[in-house]
């Protein structure tokens, strides 16, 4: 019951931390933020490893091995479209400097 | 039980996560940020490897090539006007790897484990509707099926009944851990997913999109209760959290109501109008009067819409507000928080013209500066300038923030056509005598008002 106990204590402090920082982002960034919140819930690529590698029967190991597809695809896209958006963002005269390479 | 070291490790990834959504406070630190919650996710990614040592490592490693690969092309390749949509799906396959992570995880889950079994079945449940939720959402914005309300009699009876069914079944998971009962759920969560969604009309569906993000995030959570796994605990959180806050952001932006806008639809008080032109007169001028107009204003609010990305005029605009400032002419973008298909949208796509990000300015900070303004140009927006939100008690919109253009000494709206904006209500702000429209699509018309302002 104490790991219960410690688990939900992280998820409420998460949960408040959570709130705190987004709550501070840009809104010009927004969208960003909600493809970048989208590629860390990509971890639970972490979760199909595990339970893939734990995986006895055949039909287990391919519901497992999909699993680990999906969450790749959310974990490895969400990020690399993220860059490519705030790539895109420049500060005052960026445009001009690239113009001038 | 996993090693200290892997333990801590997890920990330094959640810090990396953490570090990364705190670095999107200013654009200057994002894309580092970026990197960092990236590099976290490929420690949290090695570490698992180590620390549990799974078998079937060489299909494993297949998976997640074959993942990979379908990740960086897919995003590589997206459109930026089609950001909502890839990030529809990317939340959706998430979702789903969820509740199949949770399902497999059905046989560990010994009786008497009460609180593991319940999120496990939290997991499925919400893990399923995230998923087929976000597939319906990706057809709508990506236009493969219709993007108005879908609605017929029996939905909201058999959305109600689907959703008592599913807390049902996740009792009889609770009591009797059993794959097959957890495939009843899964399926019963991607019903219910589908009816979340149907009756949400096109406009709205981005905040279903934050609302989905927000249960995925939870179900990786949950799943990360199961696994016994903090790092998925904390990451799933994090995101929970965000998307909850960013699913209210933009309804306070629309001056609605979450509940209002997933089952406004199903109650009949939907938001689109019948969507007809009116024939009442309006003042419709060419591009040289309105370059005299721009040319000699000095100070000039751009107010870009949808429209203007639908047409890929962002880069025509740029030149021309370019070409303003090299005139000695003040320019700002206003940017309505809604503005383009999912929240700060726009400011993705006017980046992606390579506007520097200073020049956007956000509603709130703007709406002071238009009295001061010469001249408004609203290019492809509509509703976000509507005064009835103000003024109409009886308008769908009316409680939405808008962009105080009609304080401004001048109007100008590049339209393709009077049809109202997607809220289907007329805008008085065209008919005012100090309106000033200007008819086609917004790419010529911006093209000819360039051609023009350099002669005057």
């Amino acid at each position: 019951m104490t790991e219960s106990i410690a688990l939900l204590t992280i998820f409420v402090l998460a949960a408040f931390v959570g709130v705190e920082v987004i709550s501070k982002v840009s809104a010009t960034l927004h969208t960003p933020l909600m493809s970048g919140a989208n590629a860390i819930h990509g971890v639970i690529l972490v979760g199909a490893i595990i339970v893939t590698g734990q995986a006895e029967s055949v039909p287990v190991v391919i519901v497992g091995l999909l699993a680990v597809v999906l969450a790749t695809v959310n974990m490895v896209g969400g990020f690399v479209v993220t860059d490519r958006m705030l790539e895109m963002f420049r500060g005052p005269g960026g445009r001009k400097k690239e113009l001038h390479k | 039980m996993i090693g200290t070291w892997a333990q801590i490790g997890y920990l330094v990834a959640a810090v990396c996560f953490i570090l990364a959504l705190k670095a999107l406070s200013s654009p200057k630190t994002a894309r580092t940020g970026n990197a960092l919650g990236a590099a976290g996710a490929v420690l949290a990614v090695i570490i698992t490897f180590i620390a549990y040592k799974p078998d079937n490592l060489v299909p494993i490693l297949i998976a997640l090539l074959i993942g990979t690969v379908g990740g960086v092309v897919g995003s590589r390749r997206v459109q930026m006007t089609h950001m909502p949509q890839l990030v529809a799906l990317f939340n959706g396959v998430g979702g789903g790897a969820a509740a199949l992570v949770a399902l497999m995880e059905l046989d560990h889950v010994q009786d008497g484990q009460t609180v593991a079994a319940i999120a496990t079945a939290f997991t499925v449940l919400v893990g399923a509707i995230s998923f087929s939720g976000s597939i319906v959402t990706f057809a709508k914005l990506q236009e493969l099926m219709t993007t108005r309300p879908i609605t017929f009699p029996g939905l909201p009876v058999l959305f109600v009944a689907g959703l008592l069914g599913g807390v049902a079944v996740s009792v009889w998971l609770v009591s009797e851990p059993r794959v097959l009962v957890g495939v009843l759920l899964c399926l019963l969560g991607l019903a219910v997913g589908v009816m979340l969604v149907l009756p949400v009309g096109g406009a709205d569906v981005p905040i279903v999109i934050s609302l989905l993000n927000a249960f995925t995030g939870l179900t990786v959570a949950a799943g990360g209760y199961v696994l016994g796994n903090t790092l998925l605990l904390v990451a799933g959180t994090l995101v929970g959290a965000a998307g909850t806050l960013l699913t209210k952001l933009m309804a306070d932006a629309m001056g609605r109501s979450v509940f209002n806008i997933l089952f406004g639809a199903v109650r009949g008080g939907s938001t689109l109008g019948g969507g007809t032109a009116s024939d009442r007169p309006v003042i419709s001028g060419s591009a040289e009067d309105v370059a005299i107009l721009l040319g000699y204003a000095q100070r000039v609010i751009i107010v870009p819409g949808y429209g203007l990305a639908v047409a890929q005029a962002q880069h025509t605009l740029r030149d021309l507000v370019e070409e303003l400032q090299g005139r000695g002419v003040k320019v700002d973008y206003a940017i309505h928080p809604v503005a383009g298909r999912m929240p700060g949208h726009m400011n993705v796509l006017l980046a992606e013209a390579q506007v520097p990000y200073e020049q956007l300015r956000e509603m709130d900070e703007i709406n002071g500066d238009f009295k001061q303004a010469d001249v408004v140009l609203v290019v492809g927006a509509n509703d976000v300038v509507n005064p009835a939100a103000r003024t109409t008690p009886s308008a769908p919109i009316y409680g939405m923030p808008i962009l105080n253009a009609d304080e401004a000494q001048r109007v100008i709206f590049l339209k393709r056509s009077m049809r109202p904006g997607f809220a289907g209500i007329e805008n008085e702000l065209l008919y005012d005598p100090r309106t000033t429209l200007l008819f086609g699509d917004a790419r010529e018309s911006l093209a000819k008002l360039l051609a023009s302002v350099k002669t005057v």
